[in-house]
């Protein structure tokens, strides 16, 4: 199994991908001459030529909407938003068009789309180029959305996401493309819908999505020593959203805490909240716990900027609130 | 808002205590932990830990009075307000209106199950089970605000905050949650409190694996089950050390006998007469076992190798559960102190080593030791000798057994006791002397006057 990262799990994904079919495309600002503003894309204009790897112009609705128009059309096009935070010009075609053909047109249409860009707060970013914008995405039927934290489901998920016949959102993370991890050699696919446990505990359940799998994951090893066993559930996919899998773990546990980079109000963090409090209600010891971005917009100031965030150190503090073993 | 604070039941077999002691005073502000007072239940006094913050607004059943579990014995708030609209405001559970989704009320009522199979079995006041429709309210004295009609020891105030899982786990487990202080916020009921008074020793708690919809129901055993390697506190390595190295150094033998416990109960019912704390049997025991051993020397002595040092006072050591494990307060010459006097430095240090305020020497250096599982209901047990003493006496349940008196059958309340002894220092016609000896004592008390 090869070590690579994030950033080449992606690139692997589409190259691979793009052989498999010639449909395949991928359209963005300078995902062609530059390799891509994050270098994901290096390397395709040369394999596949300016046909099917395309630099737009800085126009994210206009060039978002030519992707979907394409992809009625039989294309299958992977738009690259530069971030997540620029795709908000491009919502309109997302939700209104992408989202919402197969529905309007009885099942006539589809949109075999993907949307894909590093999203959440990265660093020095300042307002409005550091958001966590999950929940933009995750609220509208008709749209499927994923979050890889790691890079072998960077790989699988963009794979399936590729070849899906619907539109789907990928959550990328800036903070996680060097991020590096070992990733099947032969091809493989991670189905979206599905959840992962990718540490098994005994003692509560951490659930979280996206770069905060990671903090997660850290505080389950400061919380080992002090003998209490987390679970950490990756939700993987944040539409479908795979509650089989959260809701397993949290009956075994009886305690769950989800943590959201996003801001707290409306977001996909709270929703996952609000379902294992009413699905597990009778195996809940304490209240589910929740962990999010503070509600504020980004500040610039780099102290104050980690602070708003979620951190081992919050999810561990939540977690003896869950216990019972802090006030 | 001003809440109330009811008597809670501090022992499994409580069904009322009485107000020792007022520690809280009115217009004292207290924390959640903090003493409000001192319960004298059916085995020992205990103090009751506030389990809200704020200021003592009206102390409801003054220090003497009996409450019933469940009725107020106290109003918290703010300074100011309305304590009397508190009291006014209690209302017995069956007028209560549902409040909050069905769901969650039906499992509330679901999970007060009676008590099941352990009965208070040592001189337990009279009283309704707890599953008995609400009766009329215990007489009280004059100045206890008189009750709503109806009211009855399971008022809603007696119903504390519990976790959802807390509920389940105590449905199934068949423990009665009215019956647990919560240790959660503002007193709510949590799962290692079930697990707690089901006797599961745990640590986090784990929750059942049974919960998935149509899933079979798995029983409480299965419940505390977890892979984990506990580290151990301090306490259990010094209990690990000291009773592995009593049970493998001392050759440990063991006496038994039934003692007809009529007369000694009808004395303490006697002595206990318009007291307002009643004595505990524990004292009794701990008395008429002192005269034993005053008239048996040969048991109240340590093993020290290369001698034997018989000890010149019975300092008796009582046995007493912990959170954390267990502890012996000692009693220091018991053959010359009173019931009364025993009773109250045994309720003081039980106290002060629940909240872990015992000092070493108050714990250390029994000559002889007690026992007392009876709460429990067990019949008979055996135990290991704790040092430096050299023998220590366990005290089962007292229940009515069936006994040849002359010609006839007749139902006696009995207590089975077993004499675990240090062979190196006590041999069996010496352990079996002391036995029958504390038995005619505790089976005619008058015969420790001669």
């Amino acid at each position: 199994m090869a070590v690579i990262s994030y950033r080449e799990a992606l690139n692997r994904a589409m190259d691979e991908e793009m052989a498999r079919d010639p449909m395949v495309v991928l359209m963005g600002e300078e995902v062609a001459q530059y390799d891509g503003a994050y270098k994901v894309s290096r390397g395709l204009l040369g394999k596949y030529g300016p046909e099917r790897v395309l630099d737009t112009p800085i126009t994210e609705l206009g060039f978002t909407g030519l992707g979907v128009g394409a992809a009625i059309a039989g294309v299958r096009p992977v738009v690259e938003w530069m971030t997540h935070n620029f795709a908000l010009l491009a919502l309109d075609q997302v939700v209104n068009e992408a989202a919402k053909l197969r529905h309007m047109s009885g099942g006539g249409l589809s949109v075999p789309i993907v949307f894909r860009g590093p999203n959440g707060p990265a660093e020095y970013l300042s307002s409005q180029h550091s958001q966590g914008l999950a929940s933009y995405w995750a609220h509208v039927p008709g749209l499927k959305v994923v979050a890889p934290a790691n890079p072998a489901d960077a790989y699988g998920l963009l794979k399936s996401a590729i070849r899906d016949d619907d539109p789907v959102v990928v959550l990328e993370s800036e903070m996680m493309y060097g991020d590096k991890g070992e990733v099947p050699d032969g091809e493989y696919l991670v189905q979206i819908g599905k959840a992962s446990v990718v540490r098994s505990g005994s003692g509560i359940s951490l659930v979280a999505f996206g770069r905060p799998v990671k903090y997660a994951l850290e505080a389950a090893a400061l919380l080992e020593k002090r003998g209490i066993d987390a679970e950490v559930v990756d939700l993987r996919s944040l539409r479908p959203l795979d509650e089989e899998t959260v809701m397993a773990s949290v009956r075994k546990t009886g305690r769950a805490v989800v943590v959201d980079e996003s801001w707290p109000a409306a977001s996909v963090g709270a929703y996952v909240a609000h379902r294992i409090a009413t699905v597990c209600f009778d195996a809940l010891d304490a209240p589910v716990g929740f962990v999010s971005s503070e509600d504020v917009p980004m500040p610039y100031n780099h102290a104050l900027e980690l602070a708003v965030q979620p951190s081992a150190d919050k999810i561990v503090a939540a977690v003896l609130r869950a216990l019972y073993l802090e006030e | 808002m001003a809440e109330s604070i009811v008597m809670i039941a501090l022992s499994p077999t409580m069904q009322d205590g009485v107000i020792a002691e007022w520690i809280a005073e009115e217009g004292q502000a207290v924390k959640p932990g903090d003493a409000l007072c001192e319960v004298e239940t059916d085995k020992a006094t205990m103090p009751y830990e506030s389990p809200v913050s704020g200021t003592v607004l009206k102390i409801v059943k003054a220090a003497g009075q009996t409450a019933a579990v469940g009725e107020i014995i106290a109003v918290l708030g703010k300074p100011g307000e309305d304590w009397a609209a508190v009291i006014a405001g209690a209302t017995p559970v069956a007028e209560r209106p549902a409040a909050g989704p069905s769901a969650g009320v039906t499992s509330t009522e679901a999970s007060f199950p009676a008590l099941g199979p352990i009965e208070p079995t040592v001189a337990a006041p009279a009283a309704p089970p707890l599953s008995a429709p609400p009766a009329a309210p215990r007489a009280s004295t004059a100045s206890a605000p008189s009750s709503p009609a109806g009211a009855s020891p399971s008022s809603p105030a007696g119903i504390p905050p519990s976790s959802p899982l807390a509920r389940r786990l105590a449905r199934d487990g068949s423990v009665d949650l009215r019956t647990l202080r919560g240790s959660g916020p503002h007193g709510r009921v949590v799962a290692r409190d079930i697990m707690a008074a089901a006797g599961k020793d745990t640590v986090n708690a784990d929750a059942p694996k049974s919960a998935a919809p149509g899933g079979a129901s798995i029983g409480m055993a299965s419940r505390g089950l977890r892979d984990e390697r506990v580290p151990l506190s301090r306490m259990r390595s010094i209990i690990a050390k000291r009773l592995g190295d009593s049970y493998s150094e001392a050759p440990h033998f063991f006496v038994r006998a039934a003692i007809d416990m009529e007369r000694l109960l009808e004395l303490r019912a006697a002595v206990n007469e318009g007291r307002d704390k009643p004595i505990g049997l524990n004292a009794f025991v701990m008395k008429l076992t002192a005269a034993a051993l005053e008239r048996h020397p040969l048991v109240n002595a340590s093993w020290e190798g290369d001698a034997i040092r018989y000890r010149p006072a019975a300092d008796i050591g009582l046995a007493v559960s912990l959170d954390a494990g267990l502890i012996t307060p000692v009693v220091r010459a018991c053959e010359r102190k009173g019931v009364e006097d025993i009773d109250a430095e045994l309720a003081d240090m039980v106290a002060r080593a629940r909240s872990g305020a015992l000092k070493p020497e108050e714990y250390a250096d029994a000559s002889f030791t007690v026992s007392n599982l009876g709460q429990y209901g067990v019949e008979e047990f055996t135990a290991i000798i704790n040092p430096p003493g050299s023998a220590i006496l366990t005290l089962g349940a007292v229940s009515k057994e069936a006994v040849v008196r002359g010609d006839a059958i007749v139902a006696r309340r009995t207590m089975r006791v077993t004499l675990s002894s240090d062979h190196r220092v006590i041999d069996g016609a010496v352990a079996a002397a002391f036995v029958a000896e504390l038995k005619a004592l505790l089976e005619e008390p008058a015969l420790a006057l001669v």
